[in-house]
C-alpha cells in the first residue's frame, strides 16, 4: 500500500495547473465563480479549449482522438478541473454517444461523428427515458419502422437534457415487438433538423429549463442511422451504463463545494462564534466530511482495481449512490448556513445580473439546492442503483 | 382530556376547506404566486367578511376572542392549500403582536382597520446578521425631543412589499445582542426616510429588504412600554412559530396523501411502484413523521393555550420535529415522484419549497434544539 503520487503524477498536476492559469477563460471564470448559468457557446468554447489540449475525451482510445493517460492521470487531470470550478462536460457526446460509436458503429459513423464530438461542433442529446418509462426503460414505446432507406420514428421522449441546444439525438426505440422486451430496443442517431421533431420545454422547480420532452411525429431516419444493427439497443444501453458509472460521483467537485462551505461559514458570525465554529453546524460539516473521505478513498480503490485488473471491483458500484447523497447534502448545507438569506428567489434566466439579495453568493443557492434533487432520480435512481447492487453484488 | 374541535372550531375548519375546495384550485393558487401583488385582495376581503382575522384577537381589539386553537386550524387548512394571503404576516405575527402590547388606541386604530381588510402588517425583526436570534438587533432609535429617529436595516421582512405598517424592533439602549433595550415601533410605510428593495422569495410569497433612515416616529408609536420590547417580540414570535407549524402540519398531511396516490397509478415494470416495499416503507415514515408532527402541534397549542410554564419548550420541541418533518417528508415526496417531482407544473415541488422555508423561518432544527435544552 501506498498512499504517494510518483513524481511524474505530480508534474503531470503541475502541467494541468499551468495550463488552467493560461487557457481558463476569465469570462467564463467569472460565471463559475459565481456559480452563475453558463451559455450554451461558453460550454463549447471551454470543451474546444480542452479537446485542443487533447484533455476533452480522455477515455476515448487514441486512435479515435482520444488519450493515453494512465488512469492515475485521468484521475488527476478530472480533479485538477474540479478543484479549479472549470465547467461541468456536456456528457452525451463525449462520454455517451461517442463511446458507442466507436464501439458499435460503422466506419462511416466513425468517420462522420467522432471527431465532430471531438470538436463540440455538434451538441448531443440523449433520448432514452418516455413518459410511460422511467425506471423500466426497456418498456419504451417509441416505435422505428422500416420503410424502404429509411426508419419511420414516431412517439415521444421525455427529460431530454438541454434539447433546445441539441444537434443530434441517440435514441432507444422499439424496432420489434418481442416477448422479451429488452429483444426489440435498437440505438439509432436522429438529426434533431429532421421534419416532425418537436421539442417542448419542461421548466423545473428551480425555475430552470434544463430539459424537455421531444415529440416525434413521422420522423423519416436514414437506417445507416442505426448502431450497432436491429435488437442491439439494450446491449448498447448497458454497455453505456458501464462507461458511465464511475464519472457520475464528481467527488472533487463535492470536495470543493464543501470546502466553500467551510470558508464561507467562517465568515458568518451568529454570537461570539462563527457558524463554523458552531457545534451543530460543525458536526454536520464534519459527518459530511467523513464520509467523503471514505468515498474519496473508494474511488481511489476502484481506480487501483482497475489499473490492476482492467475492471472496477464491486466496491464501485456505491459511488453513485454515496456520491449523489454526498452532493445533496452539501447543497442542503449551504441553505442552511444562509439562513433567511436563502429565501430571495431569482430564475435562471434572472441570474447573472447580480441579483443577490444578502451575501452576494447567495441567489444560486436554493436553485442549486432544488435542481440536486434530480441527482438521486437520473441516471437510473438510488432505489434502483440499491436494487442493482443488491442484485449483482449480494446476490439477493 | 378531548382533541375534538368544538361547534364553532369545526364550523371554521369546515368553512376554511370549503374556500381551498372552491376558490383555492391548483391554478389560481399560481396565477396568484405569478403576480404583482403574490395574493389576491379579493380573497383577504372574503376573509374578512367571513370573520377569519379577527378570529383569534381580543374582542377588545375588535376581534372574536378566539385563541391559539382557531390559528392552527386556520392555518392547517391554508397549509392544505398552499395559500399566499398574507394571514402569518399580518394577522398572525403582527395583529397578535399589537393585541399583546398596543394601547388602547393602538389596538383601535390598527386592528380595526386589519380586521375589516383594509391594512397589512409585516413584523421587521430580522437583520442580515441576526439569523435567529430575536435579541441581535443594530438597527437604533434615538430619541429626539417628542420624537424617536430610526436607523438601521431590516432583512427578508415578509409581506413587507404589501405592508402599510412595519412593526420595527429597535434598541433604545444597552448592545447589539442584549435583551433589554429593545423596543418594538409601529411605522408607518410611508414615512419619509424609509425605502424598499422587494422581491419574491422561493414559496411564491413576497419579501423586502427595509432601509431607515433617520425615520421619524412619535413616542406614541411605541408598542408596550420602551426598553421592554424583548419579551413580547419572543411571545409573538412563538405565537406566530405554532402558526406556521400548524401550516406545515397541512403540507405534508398533502403531500404524504399525494405520493401514496401517486403510487398507486404509476407503474412501472408492470407494477405500481407503490408494490415496491422500499417506497411502501419510506411512505408509512412519511405517514408517521406526519402524525408525530400533529401530536407535537396539539401539544404545543394547547400548553400555549393554557399558559403551561413548559410551553416556550413545547414550542421548541415542536418546530424542531416540524423542520426534521418537513425535510423528511418534502424530499422523498419528490424522490417517490422520480422526474414528475421536480417540475415546476406539479404541485408537489411548491409544497416542498414551502416546507423547506418553513423549516428556517422563525429558526431552523438547530436552533430549536438549542433553546430547548436550555429551557
Ligand atoms: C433533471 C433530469 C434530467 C434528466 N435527463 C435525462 C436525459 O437527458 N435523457 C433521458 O433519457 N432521461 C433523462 N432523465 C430521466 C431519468 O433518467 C428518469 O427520471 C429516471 O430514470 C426515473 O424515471 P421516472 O422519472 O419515470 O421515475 P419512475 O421510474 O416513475 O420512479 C418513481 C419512483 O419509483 C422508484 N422505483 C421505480 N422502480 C422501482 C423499483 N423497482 N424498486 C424500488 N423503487 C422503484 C424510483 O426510484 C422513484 O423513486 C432525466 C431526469 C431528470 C429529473
Amino acid at each position: 500500500m501506498d498512499l504517494k503520487f510518483s513524481k511524474e503524477d505530480l508534474e503531470f498536476k503541475q502541467e494541468v495547473e499551468g495550463f488552467l492559469d493560461a487557457n481558463y477563460p476569465l469570462d467564463i471564470k467569472e460565471k463559475q465563480d459565481r456559480r452563475y448559468p453558463l451559455d450554451k457557446s461558453d460550454v463549447i468554447k471551454w470543451q474546444k479549449i480542452l479537446s485542443k489540449r487533447g484533455w476533452f475525451a480522455i477515455t476515448w482510445p487514441k486512435e479515435y482522438g482520444g488519450s493515453d493517460l494512465s488512469p492515475t492521470k485521468k484521475y488527476i487531470l478530472q480533479n485538477v478541473l474540479a478543484e479549479a470550478n472549470t465547467p461541468i462536460l456536456i456528457p452525451f457526446g463525449v462520454n455517451m454517444c461517442g463511446p458507442v460509436i466507436y464501439s458499435f458503429g460503422t466506419e462511416k459513423q466513425k468517420d462522420f461523428h467522432l471527431p465532430k464530438i471531438l470538436n463540440s461542433d455538434i451538441w448531443w442529446c440523449q433520448g432514452y427515458s418516455e413518459p410511460g418509462s422511467g425506471s423500466d426503460l426497456a418498456s419504451l414505446k417509441t416505435k422505428a419502422e422500416k420503410k424502404g432507406d429509411y426508419y419511420v420514428v414516431n412517439g415521444a421522449k421525455t427529460w431530454t437534457t438541454l434539447a433546445q441546444h441539441a444537434d443530434w439525438i441517440f435514441c432507444l426505440v422499439r424496432t420489434k415487438t418481442t416477448s422479451i422486451k429488452q429483444e426489440g430496443i435498437s440505438f439509432i442517431l436522429i438529426d434533431m433538423n429532421s421534419e416532425g421533431i418537436e421539442v417542448k420545454p419542461i421548466i423545473t422547480i428551480d425555475g430552470a429549463h434544463e430539459v424537455n420532452m421531444v415529440y416525434f411525429d413521422n420522423v423519416k431516419v436514414p437506417k445507416e442511422n442505426l448502431v450497432g444493427g436491429e435488437g442491439q439497443g439494450w446491449n448498447i444501453a448497458k454497455f453505456l451504463l458501464m462507461h458511465e458509472r464511475t464519472g457520475i460521483a464528481g467527488l472533487a467537485a463535492i470536495k470543493r463545494e464543501l470546502n466553500r462551505l467551510k470558508e464561507l461559514a467562517s465568515e458568518i458570525y451568529t454570537g461570539e462564534d462563527t457558524l463554523l465554529e458552531d457545534n451543530s453546524f460543525r458536526k454536520k460539516i464534519n459527518e459530511t466530511e467523513i464520509e467523503l473521505e471514505a468515498a474519496e478513498f473508494t474511488e481511489l480503490r476502484t481506480l487501483s482495481a482497475i489499473a490492476k485488473n482492467g475492471a472496477p471491483g464491486p466496491e464501485s458500484s456505491i459511488l453513485k449512490i454515496k456520491g449523489t447523497e454526498l452532493q445533496q447534502r452539501v447543497t442542503e448545507l449551504f441553505v442552511e448556513m444562509l439562513g433567511y438569506y436563502a429565501h430571495p428567489f431569482f430564475k435562471e434566466n434572472e441570474l447573472g445580473s447580480n441579483m443577490s439579495i444578502g451575501p452576494d453568493y447567495a441567489a444560486p443557492v436554493m436553485p442549486n439546492y432544488l435542481n440536486f434533487r434530480k441527482v438521486s432520480i437520473y441516471g437510473g435512481s438510488n432505489e434502483i442503483q440499491r436494487n442493482v447492487i443488491a442484485k449483482a453484488i449480494l446476490g439477493l | 382530556m378531548d382533541f375534538s374541535f368544538n361547534e364553532e372550531q369545526t364550523l371554521i375548519q369546515n368553512q376554511v376547506e370549503q374556500f381551498i375546495q372552491r376558490d383555492y384550485d391548483w391554478e389560481t393558487r399560481q396565477s396568484l404566486a405569478e403576480s404583482d401583488l403574490g395574493f389576491s385582495q379579493e380573497n383577504w376581503q372574503k376573509f374578512a367578511e367571513l370573520g377569519w382575522l379577527g378570529i383569534s384577537l381580543s374582542e377588545e381589539a375588535g376581534g372574536f376572542g378566539g385563541s391559539a386553537i382557531e390559528t392552527m386550524i386556520v392555518m392547517e387548512e391554508f397549509g392544505k392549500g398552499l395559500v399566499l394571503e398574507p394571514f402569518l404576516e399580518t394577522i398572525v405575527l403582527g395583529s397578535s403582536l399589537i393585541d399583546l402590547t398596543g394601547n388602547a388606541e393602538q389596538k383601535k386604530e390598527v386592528l380595526s382597520s386589519v380586521i375589516e381588510g383594509n391594512l397589512q402588517l409585516a413584523l421587521a425583526f430580522t437583520e442580515p446578521q441576526s439569523r435567529f436570534n430575536l435579541s441581535d438587533i443594530t438597527t437604533e432609535a434615538k430619541e429626539d425631543g417628542k420624537n424617536y429617529l430610526l436607523n438601521g436595516f431590516k432583512s427578508v421582512v415578509m409581506n413587507g412589499p404589501s405592508a402599510n405598517q412595519f412593526i420595527v424592533s429597535a434598541r433604545t439602549a444597552n448592545n447589539q445582542r442584549d435583551i433589554k433595550g429593545i423596543s418594538l415601533f409601529l411605522v408607518d410605510a410611508n414615512s419619509e426616510g424609509i425605502s424598499t428593495r422587494n422581491y419574491k422569495t422561493v414559496d411564491g410569497r413576497r419579501a423586502s429588504e427595509l432601509t431607515l433612515e433617520n425615520v421619524k416616529v412619535s413616542a406614541d408609536s411605541i408598542l408596550g412600554s420602551l426598553d421592554k420590547g424583548y419579551e413580547f417580540l419572543e411571545k409573538g414570535v412563538d405565537i406566530a412559530t405554532l402558526a406556521i407549524c400548524a401550516e406545515a402540519v397541512g403540507i405534508m398531511e398533502i403531500l404524504y396523501k399525494t405520493t401514496v396516490e401517486y403510487s398507486k397509478t404509476r407503474e412501472q415494470f408492470g407494477q405500481p411502484i407503490g408494490k415496491f416495499q422500499v417506497l411502501q416503507h419510506r411512505m408509512v415514515d412519511m405517514f408517521m413523521e406526519y402524525e408525530q408532527s400533529k401530536s407535537l402541534l396539539y401539544m404545543a397549542t394547547m400548553k400555549h393555550v393554557e399558559n403551561a410554564p413548559d410551553s416556550k419548550k413545547a414550542i421548541s420541541g415542536l418546530k424542531y420535529q416540524i423542520g426534521k418533518a418537513g425535510k423528511f417528508v418534502g424530499q422523498e415526496s419528490i424522490q417517490i415522484h422520480g422526474g414528475m417531482g421536480v417540475t415546476d407544473e406539479l404541485n408537489v415541488g411548491h409544497f416542498f419549497k414551502r416546507l423547506t422555508t418553513i423549516g428556517t423561518i422563525f429558526g431552523n432544527t438547530d436552533f430549536h434544539l438549542k433553546r430547548y435544552s436550555s429551557i
